[in-house]
């Protein structure tokens, strides 16, 4: 991702959602003083979503996708991330590939999510439409990547799957992605607790 | 009585050729229709890198899809697989929208010297003087919803054939105005797409579509309104 990219994704658009939404948040004693997670489920308002929302769950989308990267990113997960990822898509390959028709097979702009599903208690991939983010489906997202044309264009023009694969092969953060499961893990359980034996 | 059942034989007779020809008639696709000028003959609004991504990448893959969505209904009709067929309804409406609505979109534009901002003259001039007020107004709210539209999509000017007005609209992602309305023809389509501007005015959308005013091409959109309102 080049630097160029990242001035203007980072520099102007996310920068850009940032102070549209301090300016509408200044208009609003309801939402005034909320965290970005309350905000984002309350203005989505059961999907009629208010004009806050999409400045709202797009901040918090570009928050977490730069958290999603890092330099010298890629590889593969270790230890507990990665025993989920292979009970849950077989093994990693299989869920890179997933990753990657997901990404792949969006319409318009949108997102592609790594989620913790609450209900079904294991990791899926999933995909969003413009800024719509999984934690109005209840879901616990653990990383993602954004979709949307702004995203890619400058350094990859239409070629989206390599923009999938590089980020795969050479930004992705499993660092984050292991910390942000491990918090994740508070909040589902998986079942008995392995304690270990002295 | 007796001419009747020798007609109602060459019927069925007739009906089972045409059953026999309809199963070997070839599947029509479709192919990148070329644009009518060079790819740098809109700059600087729109510019040349533009316009060869555009029309080489973007609306070829489109095609592409749509050939291969159709290949498959196709067949899944032939085999009576309805759960195939309805399955592939999104990717031919997105992609076989991708095609309808940029084949408009080349015809929408055209170079200063060749026409390209000139004012519609004409019935389409007075109806829009009638409808909205003047052109600027008109220019103004085009602009305005196409700025609006979150994500993909377009900003249309339209003819509704059955209340006889001109309509603004916007659709998401490659929605063909038809999905607005079964009697609504587009006169003019402004893809809002990023990848419609990006490398040219980043996320300045409200630049793009400021600038475009001067290839837009209201010959056509008056040829059009002029046939279909006929």
């Amino acid at each position: 991702m080049s630097k160029r990219a990242l001035e203007v994704h980072w520099g102007v658009h996310h920068r850009g959602f940032v102070d549209d939404l301090n300016k509408q948040l200044g208009k609003s004693d309801i939402l005034y003083g909320s965290t970005m997670d309350e905000l984002v489920k309350a203005t989505y308002n059961n999907g009629n979503p208010l004009p806050e929302f999409n400045n709202a769950a797009e901040v918090w989308n570009h928050d977490l996708f730069w958290e999603s990267m890092q330099p010298g990113g890629g590889g593969m997960p270790k230890l507990g991330l990665l025993e989920q990822i292979e009970k849950d898509f077989g093994s990693f390959t299989n869920f890179r590939e997933k990753f990657m028709e997901t990404a792949l097979s969006l319409f318009g702009s949108g997102w592609v999510w790594v989620v913790l599903k609450r209900r079904e208690k294991r990791l899926a991939v999933v995909k969003s439409s413009n800024s719509i983010n999984p934690i109005v489906w209840d879901d616990i997202p653990i990383l993602n990547l954004d979709m949307w044309e702004h995203a890619y264009y400058l350094d990859y023009k239409n070629d989206k799957a390599k923009y999938v694969s590089t980020f795969m092969n050479h930004l992705v953060s499993w660092n984050a992605a292991m910390v942000r499961m491990a918090c994740a893990e508070a909040f589902v359980n998986f079942g008995e607790p392995k304690i270990p034996i002295a | 009585m007796a001419v009747r059942s020798l007609a109602t034989r060459k019927t069925l007779t007739l009906g089972l050729n045409s059953t026999r020809l309809t199963q070997s008639r070839a599947l029509q696709t479709f192919s990148l229709p070329d644009l009518p000028y060079d790819y740098g003959a809109l700059e600087p609004a729109i510019s040349g890198e533009i316009m060869q991504l555009h029309h080489q990448k973007h609306h070829q893959t489109y095609i592409t899809n749509y050939n291969k969505a159709l290949e498959q209904l196709h067949e899944a009709i032939q085999k009576g697989d309805s759960s195939t067929v309805v399955k592939l309804q999104s990717a031919i409406k997105f992609n076989g929208g991708g095609h309808i609505n940029h084949s408009i979109f080349w015809n929408n534009l055209s170079p200063i010297r060749e026409g390209g901002g000139e004012p519609p003259k004409g019935s389409l001039g007075w109806a829009i003087d009638t409808n909205f007020g003047s052109l600027e107004t008109l220019i103004q709210k085009i602009s305005a919803e196409g700025a609006a539209v979150q994500g993909s999509g377009w900003v249309w000017l339209g003819l509704d054939k059955e209340l006889k007005k001109l309509v603004v609209e916007t659709t998401a992602n490659q929605d063909p105005l038809v999905t607005k309305g079964a009697h609504v023809v587009p006169l003019l389509g402004i893809d809002v797409w990023e990848h419609a501007y990006y490398l040219q005015y980043k996320n300045a959308r409200p630049d793009y579509l400021k600038n475009i005013w001067k290839v837009i091409n209201w010959n056509y959109a008056s040829g059009v309104y002029e046939k279909e309102s006929a």
